[in-house]
């Protein structure tokens, strides 16, 4: 098999609450090519922002990764000490924006303060940078999201700035170092339409242009389908299946995947009515026995009250994890 | 032909601003600058824009929540601004886009949605009666009476929302956003429900959406908004498929759109920010970001035109 720039496997992350343990990634299998645009799509509380924080091991209290393994560029990211996390992957190598852009940047220092600071922090010799190059860097940086009149910008405080001003200079300080991986979590959620639209075909553009992984959190599968060559559908902490975008849309498998698709309305087609999922997501401190969707399932059968089905690989590259398909391919777990 | 249910004539809602010691106005926002249009009894309506274009402005106006600057808004022929408040909102309810933040967290649900009610004096039975026989319309459960919102998803609060709107027997509804906050299969829910309901009980909606493919689901006809003025304005079928506007064709090719992968050209501008609706350019306020823009854009505001019955539009390019 071809090497994977990112390989999540059989990641487990748990949040220790008063209430009890919150199960919130429950085996999720993940694997990411070089140079893909990879989108994960799930509901609330389907684990996709915790993933997100499981590969920067960024995880907030009382969140804990209890095993698994993320392996990047062929380490195990869950192996390395803070020191060596901060130091050499996050920022350098693994970059992210995540949802409200203005809690991310510091209110009391300019946008070119910040983007300083930064370039020198994931610089090899930070003393080899003059004042004059490092302003060149920053303005280099923010001209790369596209701002306009970037050294105006960067004398700029973040209040001052437009909400897709804002997303793109925290696009701007994640690529100021031209990561590997970069980690886009609802990036485009607060922003309207036709600003979001410009945020993604930045990605677009740095996925061309530097050849970036992007990886793609989000709930709306119209960014999916807009941009993004392969997709996890996750469902109450787990990728419930997995494949090429194309596939997921002309022939997806997995009920739950079926369900959503067709519970949001379209703007190529006429329809009466919405169909709807029954239930609602599960409680993950109690998650339901077996498969974790089989309470909402229409197709559910004896066996998904049992037991938890595995992944298979039903075509090339197409993965779900569902019984239904459990003699058409293969265990590939 | 009779008056349509709601008519909205040449609406402004500007907001002053003030600065320095004595608090004088130095400039107004113009939030809503000049609206028309119209909405007959069982249409469903949709008013489309991006942040900062109006839409809230102007359904708070409708709900009389706000009043107006100038122009005025007529409920079948009646100026709304005569019509006694209690009067108006027995005809006239809406529904808030942040269940979170719509429910008050003390009272129980069987309060909040009855408040009406018990606010004209009807009796406790009455109440009850009433509040749990709409509970079940929306599809929760008697039982809820007696709860607090705390104890619900945002889905059923959305549902509680939609049947406090319900218990005064409305003509029209105003949505604003109702769906925004919801996950999708949640959203597929609430509309089917607020679909149903128009249908059983001949309502009609004024539907504020930045969602167009919400809208599209929804409505008969949809208003384009942009920075306080119409900028399009026809049936769902003729918008989409004639589109007339500039604006309106970006909006479309903003979505991002389910489905198979397709490559396409977003129009040719990079990075403008929409103009601010303090200091309005004298001309079209789409010209900035408009590729057909021309000279005569910059100078003059194009009139809202009828270029065939029904679609109506703002720019010199079209009809």
């Amino acid at each position: 098999m071809a090497d994977f720039l990112l390989e999540i496997r059989r990641l487990r992350t748990y949040f220790y609450t008063y209430a009890g343990v919150v199960k919130a990634l429950e085996g999720v299998n993940l694997r990411i090519h070089e140079g893909d645009i990879f989108g994960v799509v799930g509901e609330t509380g389907c684990g996709k922002s915790v993933t997100a924080q499981s590969i920067l091991r960024l995880v907030p209290n009382p969140g804990r990764i209890i095993e698994g393994e993320i392996i990047f560029k062929g380490r195990d990211l869950l192996r390395l000490s803070e020191e060596e996390m901060r130091r050499e992957v996050r920022g350098k190598q693994i970059a992210a924006t995540f949802q409200d852009p203005s809690t991310f940047l510091a209110p009391s220092h300019t946008i070119g303060e910040q983007l300083r600071d930064i370039i020198k922090a994931n610089a090899d010799d930070p003393k080899s940078f003059d004042g004059k190059t490092l302003t060149e860097r920053v303005v280099q940086a923010l001209d790369k999201v596209n701002l306009p009149d970037p050294e105006r910008v960067a004398g700029q405080y973040p209040h001052e700035l437009s909400g897709g001003m804002r997303q793109r200079s925290m696009i701007a300080t994640g690529t100021s170092s031209t990561p590997s991986l970069f980690i886009a979590d609802e990036a485009t959620t607060f922003l309207d339409v036709t600003i979001g639209a410009q945020i993604l075909r930045l990605f677009q553009e740095m996925n061309r242009r530097d050849g970036t992984t992007i990886l793609i959190i989000t709930h709306n599968l119209g960014i999916v389908g807009e941009i993004c060559n392969r997709v996890a559908v996750m469902y109450a902490g787990q990728v419930v299946e997995s494949c090429a975008t194309d596939e997921l849309f002309e022939e997806p498998m997995h009920p739950y995947t079926v369900g959503l698709l067709s519970a949001i309305p379209r703007l190529d087609r006429e329809m009466e009515e919405l169909e709807e999922i029954p239930g609602t997501i599960p409680n993950l401190i109690h998650p339901p026995e077996g498969c974790r969707f089989n309470p909402r399932c229409r197709h559910a059968m004896d066996v998904c009250r049992e037991a938890q089905p595995g992944m298979f690989e039903v075509f090339e590259g197409h993965y779900v994890s569902c019984h239904l398909f459990d003699e058409e391919g293969e265990d590939n777990e | 032909m009779s008056d349509p249910l709601l008519s909205i004539r040449d609406v402004r809602k500007y907001f002053p601003i003030r600065q320095g010691l004595l608090q004088r106005t130095v400039g107004n926002v113009h939030a809503v600058d000049g609206v028309s249009f119209d909405i007959e009894a069982g249409e469903a309506v949709g008013l489309v824009g991006e942040s900062g274009c109006g839409k809230s402005t102007l359904s708070r106006c409708v709900m009389r929540l706000i009043e107006p600057t100038s122009g005025k808004i007529l409920y079948k022929g009646e100026d709304i601004s005569g019509i006694p408040h209690g009067e108006y909102w027995r005809r006239v309810q809406m529904v808030f886009q942040d269940p979170r933040s719509s429910l008050n967290p003390r009272l129980t649900i069987g309060y909040s949605v009855g408040e009406p009610l018990i606010v004209r004096g009807a009796s406790k039975e009455e109440v009850r009666s009433r509040v749990t026989a709409l509970l079940e319309t929306v599809g929760m459960n008697p039982e809820h009476f007696g709860r607090y919102p705390h104890e619900f998803s945002g889905g059923q609060r959305q549902r509680l929302l939609v049947s406090k709107a319900l218990i005064t027997d409305p003509e029209f509804i105003v949505l604003d956003e109702p769906t925004s906050s919801l996950d999708v299969s949640v959203q597929a829910k609430i509309l089917n429900l607020l679909n149903k309901l128009k249908r059983e009980r001949d309502l009609t909606y004024l539907f504020v959406s930045h969602d167009l493919s919400v809208i599209k689901h929804m409505c008969d006809r949809i208003v384009v908004m942009y920075v306080g003025k119409v900028m399009e304005a026809a049936p769902k079928n003729e918008l989409f498929e004639e589109t007339l506007h500039p604006y309106t064709r970006l909006l479309f090719d903003s979505i991002p759109k389910p489905g198979t992968r397709h490559e396409r050209e977003m129009m040719g501008q990079e990075h403008i920010e929409l103009p601010s609706n303090i200091d309005l350019p004298p001309g079209c306020r789409f010209c900035q970001r408009c590729p057909q823009a021309e000279e005569r854009c910059s100078e003059e505001a194009p009139e809202l035109v009828e270029v065939s019955p029904g679609h109506l539009v703002a720019c010199h390019h079209a009809g």
